[in-house]
């Protein structure tokens, strides 16, 4: 028996499958993935995300740390509940985790979002790097937390919560947080759908929950949230990067604030990267026959000898076909096929995202 | 509980076989399976006409999670397979014993048959 999240009664109420997620016992679903997915897509739908981890960073060189500690720059965050996505990387560039930071002034200084698989090991670097700083980390052990996505999310949770939380909702623009008494509720996600990431007190998790079910927000489980977040181009950490991988080759380059005298943990490195010439990119593969295109499949160019390799890949429920990504090398071309078990299957390169707010959105 | 209904013959790879008597059988793959592999996508069936032989992989079950081979549970001749559940793959989801058959097998050994599960044998594999 792995960890349960404090919603693990509410999940075996509605028939959630269980399955062990980096030592979680959580619901990959409950029933039919797809149609959970489909439901986030048009209507709306809420993941038990309480195994992630949320850290508060405080003190008065709170913001001087972050700034060293990640590749995006929270001096981006010019007000309260502005909310940042970036890399935490290692001396040579690689990733550790990806990450979501919420400028929270109200709670003395950031409050960040690490995934729950890399949680040791983010916790003990960011430990090791406040030696420099006048900081504090404090992890929050005690906060659940639901995703609750798609159209009509925000209207539905606005019925299922309290006054005070539903005019907080009501504040929010999209990629921002803010703290209601002692609940934290941002306006984001990992589906490509709007909606909200409510932290709320452990104790308290199961009640809302249950507002939300009678509100019309159905359950969706983690196999839903992760063809929804490849639908999106949204990267899944240990899949389509990890410690050997730089933002350059993980569709992250976005995320690097290179333009200032700022240093970081990792610039030397990508800034030696980027002068040497990146040798590999990620893409957005679209399979426009029948198929279903799997992690370390082979992709194979007519350009090129060298080989590339998905990443991530699925079946996407809303474009009916398979999608995936891919590394590749930067310079083969467009020209590709996928080798799906012994065949050569052409397939389409495009630009990701595949799906945002419902519709098909790539190039 | 996945159903293991009691007048069908069954391989330990999932696969369900129904004697239709005439030396025929009908194919598809059992509740067990279905609820394992999650949602389908894609189902890709053999040739009618063909000539498969007992363990040969001869379709191929895409869900959302992974690809799965199907075996051929008999050896014999491929005589008709189900076009409409590859215009809609969830019904072997939705009803694997009814309306999900793959193909129908006409035998060549039907000493063969003895070898299959019966449903109480089946079901003891799937525990």
């Amino acid at each position: 028996m792995g960890q349960r999240t404090a919603l693990y009664d509410a999940h075996i109420a509605s028939d959630a499958k269980i399955v062990d997620f980096g030592g979680w016992d959580m619901p990959i679903h409950y029933g039919s993935q797809l149609k959970e997915h489909n439901l986030v897509r048009t209507d709306a739908g809420m993941f038990d995300v309480s195994h992630m981890t949320v850290v508060d960073v405080t003190g008065s060189d709170a913001c001087a740390y972050l700034q060293y500690l990640l590749a995006n720059d929270v001096a981006k965050l010019a007000a309260e509940g502005k909310a940042l996505y970036s890399g935490m990387l290692n001396e040579q560039g690689g990733v550790i985790d990806d990450l979501i930071v919420y400028r929270a002034d109200a709670l003395g200084g950031y409050r960040v979002v690490v995934n729950c698989a890399t949680r040791e090991k983010d916790l003990a670097w960011m430990n090791k790097q406040t030696a420099n700083f006048e900081v504090s980390l404090s992890e929050q052990p005690d906060l659940a937390m639901i995703a609750v996505q798609g159209p009509n999310a925000i209207a539905k949770a606005q019925q299922a919560v309290a006054a005070n939380a539903s005019a907080v909702i009501a504040s929010l623009s999209i990629f921002q947080g803010l703290p209601c008494e002692d609940w934290f509720i941002g306006r984001t996600g990992y589906t490509g759908e709007d909606g909200l990431e409510i932290m709320i007190p452990a104790s308290e998790v199961a009640a809302v929950w249950h507002k939300l079910l009678a509100a019309g927000v159905k359950p969706a489980g983690l196999g839903a949230r992760d063809t929804l977040r490849l639908e999106a181009g949204m990267n899944l950490y240990g899949n389509d990067m990890d410690e050997t991988i730089s933002p350059w080759q993980a569709n992250m380059g976005w995320t690097l604030a290179l333009k200032d005298q700022r240093d970081f943990i990792g610039k030397a490195a990508l800034l030696e990267e980027q002068a040497r010439g990146i040798e590999y990119k990620m893409v957005g593969l679209v399979l426009e026959t029948r198929g279903v295109m799997r992690s370390h499949q082979k992709i194979i160019f007519t350009a090129s000898d060298k080989q590339g390799e998905i990443t991530s890949g699925t079946f996407s429920p809303t474009l009916q076909q398979s999608i995936a990504m891919a590394r590749v090398p930067a310079n083969a071309g467009n020209e590709c096929a996928v080798d799906m078990r012994g065949r050569a299957v052409p397939v389409r390169m495009v630009t990701m995202p595949f799906v945002r707010n419902g519709q098909k959105v790539y190039k | 509980m996945a159903q293991v209904p009691a007048n069908l013959k069954y391989v330990a790879s999932h696969e369900w076989i129904r004697d239709e008597g005439n030396g025929v059988v009908t194919v598809g793959i059992t509740d067990f399976a279905q609820e394992a592999l999650g949602d389908i996508v894609f189902i890709e069936l053999p040739e009618v006409g063909s000539e498969v032989n007992k363990d040969d992989s001869i379709a191929v079950v895409e869900s959302v999670k992974a690809a799965s081979d199907i075996y051929a549970p008999i050896s014999g001749e491929i005589i008709e397979i189900n076009e409409e559940l590859v215009d809609a793959p969830e019904r072997a989801n939705e009803e694997p014993y009814d309306g999900a058959w793959f193909f129908k097998v006409k035998l060549s050994e039907a000493s063969e048959m003895e070898a299959l599960l019966s449903a109480e044998d089946y079901a003891a594999a799937c525990e």
